[in-house]
């Protein structure tokens, strides 16, 4: 996450070189690169790396660290309501952890040469975006339940391959992500599981709130291997280690049976054990839903930016006022460092 | 004003007594007080720290992947700097 050896490898051809020398230099760190991600060994911010590997990083992870700060907002509509003094504690920790994931992320995004204001700009104008899943509402407390249990445990089944990852600023930002989601969706299971075990309305609350839910997790893992554009050629970086549907698979694996501990259904009539494949079947997902809400039209959509927006034009004075008072007090501010 | 004015922390924690501060990671912040208190909030919300450095990314000179095989050359060829490089006959003990 160092961003002080972020930039480009300054020699990519030696001044007046001719361009079969420019061509044969650039030859030869490609081939450095290749043999690094196949040894497995992590790509580091100065190295050499090819540009199309760069972009696509920066557009990962700088789709990541928005997700993690929009994913703030459903969740935090339900701090001043929660149920009791505990849970409303537990839930002003994840929420401020979530905050956390997306710093840890813009820096790692910011070691590839992109600046933090560049990617909350193009946030805050639509031109990057952000997971699909938070752009559905959170109407009842049982979502928070449902947020942690099923959106965070397709999130750590998406990252914990991610800590793998060839590009090691990235690398080591999921590391510390995924030990801290841990918590986010043991907390969820365990205020699903009260609601389930409570009266008939709260398990009826419970149930309804993992009927909304399922499906959108299972679209967090994007489009099916066939219709995803970006899956191969991240998996030969090395950036991705296993495909969409494989790891829609092992999620669906590891959440029937938590299904059942929980006493609650899953909105699926098809969802049965494949002894054959070893793995449980699942019925189709509706794709256009997620293009859809992919394309702005989701139920919260509009809500989620112009909140963000409305939060960074409001912090302005704050960040003013810190600039001013630092340059007062240290003389430093925008000479020495900036 | 954005954050861009801001500049960039490079952050060290001590996760206890008794050992080095490693490097956690980055951060922006208008000073050094203000960075500190970042860094508490950022890396170590979980008590993973007893102690934070932070220093302003720009003061840190790094040696150049580039120069990475020349450069530590010299450590490459001196196989007998380490202790296994020596032959001791057997039964020799505490050596």
């Amino acid at each position: 996450m160092t961003a002080v050896t972020a930039g480009t490898a300054e020699s990519t051809g030696a001044p007046g070189g001719s361009d079969a020398a420019v061509a044969a230099e650039q030859a030869a760190y490609e081939a450095v690169f290749d043999a690094a991600v196949a040894a497995d060994e992590r790509i580091e911010p100065r190295d050499w790396m090819p540009e199309a590997y760069r972009a696509s990083l920066v557009r990962q992870i700088a789709q990541h660290a928005h997700s993690e700060i929009i994913g703030m907002q459903p969740e935090a509509n339900w701090i001043t309501r929660a149920p009791s003094l505990r849970r409303k504690a537990i839930l002003m920790a994840k929420v401020q952890d979530e905050a956390g994931h997306g710093l840890y992320l813009y820096s790692a995004a910011e070691t590839l040469g992109t600046s933090r204001d560049e990617l909350l700009d193009k946030l805050h104008s639509g031109r990057q975006k952000y997971s699909s899943i938070f752009n559905y509402p959170t109407l009842t407390w049982a979502d928070v339940g449902a947020i942690g249990w099923l959106v965070d445990g397709a999130a750590i089944t998406n990252q914990v391959p991610l800590c793998r990852c060839s590009y090691g600023p990235y690398a080591r930002a999921m590391v510390r992500v995924c030990k801290e989601e841990s918590f986010h969706q043991r907390q969820g299971y365990e205020a699903l599981l009260a609601l389930s075990r409570g009266t008939e309305a709260q398990h009826a609350m419970a149930q309804d709130a993992v009927d909304r839910w399922w499906w959108p997790s299972l679209m967090m893992f994007g489009p099916p291997d066939a219709e995803s554009t970006h899956t191969a050629q991240a998996m030969a970086w090395k950036i991705k280690r296993h495909s969409n549907d494989e790891l829609r698979q092992r999620f669906v694996d590891i959440a029937v049976p938590q299904a059942e501990a929980l006493g609650l259904t899953l909105p699926d009539p098809d969802l049965r054990w494949n002894e054959e494949r070893g793995h449980y079947d699942f019925g189709p997902i509706d794709w256009t839903e997620f293009w859809d809400v992919l394309k702005g039209n989701g139920p919260c959509n509009d809500q989620r930016l112009s909140k963000r927006r409305q939060a960074h034009e409001d912090g302005a004075w704050v960040r003013e006022a810190a600039a001013a008072y630092a340059e007062k007090h240290t003389g430093t501010h925008g000479e020495a460092q900036a | 004003m954005t954050s861009d004015g801001w500049p960039l922390w490079e952050v060290f924690v001590r996760s206890r007594r008794g050992l080095s501060h490693t490097h956690a990671g980055s951060l922006h912040a208008p000073d050094a007080e203000m960075a500190l208190r970042n860094a508490r909030d950022l890396y170590t919300r979980r008590s993973e720290g007893v102690s934070i450095w932070v220093v302003p990314s720009t003061a840190i000179t790094a040696s150049s992947p580039d120069e990475k095989d020349p450069f530590f050359e010299p450590a490459a060829d001196k196989p007998y700097r380490h202790p296994t490089f020596y032959e001791i006959p057997e039964g020799v003990k505490h050596l």
